[in-house]
């Protein structure tokens, strides 16, 4: 059984129309899990359910055995959850530092340290520390948003399209620091567009397709599958 | 020199000074304003009767106060009555919220619905007021009436202009900067300031990250309220008190905060000041100030007013129309209007 | 963008509508039985006027979503056209200053018409830099053509006139100058305010209320301000000249009322009539409207702008003319609101709290729905006419117990009056929240 399991899960927006379909998802410590698809394959919803933030019909959210499915975001971030959506991730007029101790909102003991380990991450976040988010540019603010979802020393780190809109250089570059991250012991669950790169560093690559799982398999497997690469990949 | 002297005195006894304590006045209004817009996300038309509301809890307070014999001679007795009337505002606020505005929030309603239930919130608020206090003007200052009077000054410096200080003056204005110093540490060094920046900044990062939505909404409610009693209150003392006006004051505070950026604290202090110092400084009658400074035959004929003073709200009105064209955002805003 | 009103339900039958209309008029006759039949029509004629308000109001918030705090100020300008088109011309102050004044006027056309010019010619800083400049020249050099000419108007014969007077015109002339002329100001301040945030109109009609109001209050040159204009044209005959008609003793003889009485209550039903007439006409125009494509698509644009907007509707556009449309029938409706009266007092004018009754009007009988905004003004003016002797009453009887000279049952009984402002806050409060569609809702179409 994984760190973090979320079993056939379906549900959507609404009571009538179920966006996800017996949809599951999993990942470990230390590992990377990736999601990928084509647009609107539901997987913004997906993670949005793992989160709590979508009332599912069916499907259950265990993380280290114990169920999260009926607790509110909230308290999924108290239980070790963490969660960078893929848009508006950063309070933009607070500064780099405010955003960091926002994200340690629950926290009620001293969060310097932690400060100074996402700094360590993210260098440049220290050099801005003072700058309101807003000012910085489009791959500065997703490490802010990457930053601010450690702050509460998660257990799984969930990532939405962390890569989206920054130069291929820098995208290399965080998917580096997420490396990084799972090597402390995190489990990170990913969505991600550019779907070969994310497979790449995957330990485990799930491909939806309009709500379903279609392919399950660790990332170098499904890179090699034809199929796969056929359908979703481009060739 | 002597001239110059004295036109600077006759100029800061009958515009600067008052302008500094009405715009002390407008800027503690605007702020409340300001706040509910960023936290709230909505124009609080009620804004101007919670002012009434809370100088009239504050009026009954200094009659008990008075009536009691307690007396902080030379200052106003008003002054001790204030914490009863934020504690009152603040429950009165809190109250409208709960039956009113919560419902429309929950359901994530348009910004204009809200700004439609605060038109009906107002009228509630300006019965009870008019119910309870009535319509006439009610004078509550005591204490001391100046700090230093104009003949004093002319004795003093021997000049012909006497500069008259009035304490509830200098009250409005102390009382501003403590309360903006006191706003802005709370804003920018406290858990809970921050979390309610953060907030109005985004919502949903906000209840992510574990802030208490309910929390923020109640202390953005508590501050607006407790800005309003503190704004109506010194605006009564310098002036009087009449529900009629406070109706009217609803202009130049939007205008203030609009001027400044809504949801902008530091754009509501600029713009209250902005509004106070173009209505003051438009409607005033240049002559003898100009008598002091040009020879004889250069003076124009009549007061040198350019704007009568019954056209005072004309001029938040323009104010906010040349902001409208020109950068709807406010002065300090970045966010697209 | 959610819809000011719920979504509207499938099929309704017409009784839904005529039913409340039929207890209105029950409600009205009763009223004449019970206490005169001169309070019932003063009540019909005023809720037809209020009902011409907040149909326009409901053009603009219930088809479009655009609030309007500004009723009051679009009223006082239809008011000032009754005096500009219907009284009697004051040739003394013509001749003392009316060159002045026009040439004041033409300069201040001119000025706009350079500002507009120039604004579209430059950019950057020098545009607010020459704007701000051709502006301030501009206002100097109209006052030097106002000032003088004002004060010698202004000084003929101050006690009566003292002001220009206007055309002479038939005053049933000047509700369509009203319109026009709120409608003119609605334009220029929709194009200012329209297409930022909703709440920014709000505010600036808000402003245009006050500022008219004032405007009128201190001009005297041109409305005599607070010395207020009587005696302006009357489209019906006086009460007087009623009397000398033979019908009339006819009448009198069959309805056995004393003269005074049934003359005035001709008089009142002569206005009933002609305000129908008008009150029907706007019905008429803007139910077909609504069922027009235009309508639709206004409707469309009310629920969702964004998509509207990706649709190609250029949705500032759809808006400025609702807005001044909608603006233009509150104009009319105060022009004649002054033609009713027979008198322009601009201190009867209170910016809000008359704004806020059509308001509530609108929200009670149903917005997006002509019938229930027309249906609401005659409610609420119906119970707020009646609101003040019951609510005296209720007051009186509920601190009987106090004692006849307690202070507290005093200051309660002499602020009753608030009261009403009170209730109908409440109301609006209470049909937002648990009816949120009003007596008759928006219909699907
Ligand atoms: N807030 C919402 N309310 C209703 N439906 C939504 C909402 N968000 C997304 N949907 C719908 O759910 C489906 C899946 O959307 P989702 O955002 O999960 O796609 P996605 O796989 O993340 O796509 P992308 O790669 O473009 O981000 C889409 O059909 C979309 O229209
Ligand atoms: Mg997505």
């Amino acid at each position: 059984m994984s760190l973090l399991t979320a079993e056939k899960m379906t549900g959507g927006y609404s009571a009538s129309h179920d966006i996800l379909h017996e949809c599951t998802v999993t990942a470990d410590r230390g590992e990377i899990a990736v999601i990928v698809g084509p647009n609107g394959a539901g997987k913004s919803t997906a993670m949005k359910a793992v989160f709590g933030m979508l009332n599912l019909r069916e499907g259950s959210i265990k993380l280290d055995g114990r169920d999260l499915s009926d607790m509110k975001p909230t308290d999924r971030v108290a239980n070790g959850m963490s969660f960078v959506p893929q848009v508006r991730n950063v309070f933009p007029s607070l500064t780099v530092e405010e955003n960091l101790e926002m994200g340690a909102y629950l926290r009620r003991d001293d969060i310097s340290e932690t400060i100074s380990e996402v700094f360590e991450l993210f260098p440049v976040l220290k050099e801005k520390r003072r700058q309101p988010a807003g000012e910085l540019s489009g791959g500065q603010r997703q490490q802010v948003a990457v930053g601010r979802a450690l702050m509460t020393r998660p257990q799984v780190l969930m990532l939405d399209e962390p890569t989206a809109g920054v130069s291929p250089i820098v995208m290399d570059e965080l998917f580096d620091r997420i490396i990084e991250i799972a090597r402390t012991g995190l489990a990170v669950l990913m969505v991600e567009q550019n779907a070969k790169q994310a497979l790449e560093i995957a330990d485990r690559g799930y491909v939806l397709a309009q709500g379903r799982n279609a392919y399950t398999d660790t990332g170098a497997a499904l890179l090699a599958n034809p199929d796969v690469r056929r359908s979703f990949l481009g060739g | 020199m002597e001239d110059f002297l004295n036109a600077f005195v006759l100029l800061s006894n009958f515009a600067l000074v008052p302008a500094l304590a009405y715009g002390s006045q407008l800027a503690l209004g605007a702020l409340g304003v300001t706040l509910v817009f960023a936290v709230l996300r909505f124009s609080n038309f009620a804004h101007g009767e919670t002012m009434a509301f809370g100088t009239m809890i504050a009026i009954f307070g200094t009659w008990g106060l008075q009536a009691a014999g307690v007396s902080i001679d030379p200052l106003p007795t008003a002054l001790l009555a204030i914490p009863l009337a934020i504690v009152v505002t603040i429950g009165w606020v809190l109250i409208t919220d709960k039956l009113v505005y919560r419902f429309y929030r929950e359901k994530k309603s348009d910004e204009v619905i809200l700004l439609i239930v605060s038109i009906g919130v107002m009228f509630v608020t300006a019965g009870v007021v008019r119910f309870a206090i009535g319509v006439d003007d009610q004078v509550f200052t005591d204490g001391e009436r100046f700090v230093f009077s104009a003949r004093e000054f002319r004795t003093y410096t021997g000049l012909r202009e006497g500069l008259a200080l009035r304490t509830t003056q200098v009250i409005s204005v102390v009382a501003a900067v403590i309360c903006v110093i006191a706003l802005f540490i709370f804003l920018n060094r406290t858990r809970t300031g921050k979390a309610m920046r953060a907030y109005a900044d985004n919502e949903d990062l906000a209840t992510l990250s574990g802030i208490d939505a309910g929390k923020v909404v109640l202390v953005a409610w508590s501050l607006a309220a407790a800005l309003a009693v503190l704004a109506g209150t010194l605006y009564g003392l310098d002036k009087s008190f009449k529900p009629f006006v406070y109706q009217q004051i609803l202009l130049p505070i939007f205008a203030a905060a609009i001027v400044g950026g809504l949801g902008s604290p530091v754009g509501a202090i600029v713009g209250g000041y902005i509004i106070a110092f173009a209505e003051v400084l438009v409607t005033y009658a240049y002559i003898r100030f100009l008598r002091y400074l040009l020879p004889q035959e250069w003076l124009p004929e009549g007061l040198a007013q350019l704007v009568g003073t019954e056209y005072k709200f004309a001029v938040s009105f323009v104010i906010l129309v040349v902001t409208l064209i020109i950068r709807p955002t406010g002065i300090f805003n970045k966010k697209p209007a | 963008m959610t819809s000011p009103a719920a979504p509207p339900v499938a099929k309704v039958s017409p009784w839904r509508t005529i039913l409340p209309f039929v207890v209105m008029g029950g409600l009205v006759v009763i009223t004449g039985f019970s206490q005169s039949w001169n309070v019932a029509f003063a009540i019909l004629n005023l809720s037809v006027i209020s009902a011409i308000m907040a149909l326009g109001i409901n053009m603009q918030w219930g088809y479009a979503g655009l609030v309007n705090f500004g009723v009051m100020g679009f009223t006082a300008l239809g008011g000032m056209a009754v005096i500009l088109i219907a009284a009697d011309p004051v040739d003394d102050a013509w001749a003392a200053g009316g060159a002045g004044v026009l040439l004041g006027l033409l300069v201040l056309i001119a000025v706009g018409a350079c500002t507009y010019a120039l604004r579209k010619m430059l950019g950057g800083w020098i545009k607010t830099a020459v704007t701000l400049v051709v502006i301030g020249a501009g206002l100097y050099a109209a006052s030097t053509f106002f000032g003088p000419s004002i004060d010698r108007i202004e000084d003929i014969n101050p006690a009566e006139t003292g002001f220009l007077g206007g055309l002479g015109l038939p005053v049933l002339l000047s509700w369509i100058a009203g319109g026009f002329l709120a409608a003119g100001a609605a334009f220029v301040l929709g194009k200012i305010a329209l297409g930022l945030r909703a709440d920014y109109l709000a505010i600036a009609t808000l402003g245009v209320s006050e500022i008219v109001i004032a405007f009128l209050k201190n001009e005297e040159w041109l409305t005599r301000g607070v010395k207020n204009v009587i005696g302006l044209p009357r489209p019906v005959p006086f009460e007087t000249e009623v009397r000398e008609e033979a019908w009339f003793e006819q009448l009198q003889a069959t309805l056995m009322m004393d003269e005074v009485t049934l003359s005035s209550l001709v008089v009142k039903g002569a206005y009933i009539v002609l305000f129908l007439i008008v009150l029907f006409i706007i019905l008429w125009l803007a139910e077909t409207a609504l069922r027009s494509p235009w309508g639709r698509m206004m409707r469309a644009v009310r629920d969702n702008e964004m998509a509207a907007e990706a649709m190609g509707k250029d949705v500032k556009r759809l808006h400025l003319l609702v807005f001044v449309v909608g603006s233009g029938v509150i104009g009319l409706a105060g022009a004649m609101l002054t033609t009713l009266d027979g008198q322009f007092t601009p201190t009867s004018y209170q910016p809000l709290r008359f704004t806020f009754l059509v308001w509530v009007m609108v929200i009670v009988g149903g917005s997006g729905n002509n019938w229930g905004a027309t249906l609401g003004a005659f409610v609420v003016w119906f119970a707020w006419v009646q609101a003040e002797p019951v609510g005296a009453w209720t007051i009186d009887l509920l601190t009987s117990f106090l004692g006849e000279d307690n202070p507290v049952r005093e200051q309660l009984v002499a602020n009753a009056a608030q009261m009403r402002l009170m209730v109908m806050g409440l109301v609006l409060l209470l049909v937002l929240r648990f009816f949120p569609r009003g007596l008759i809702p928006e219909r699907q179409r």
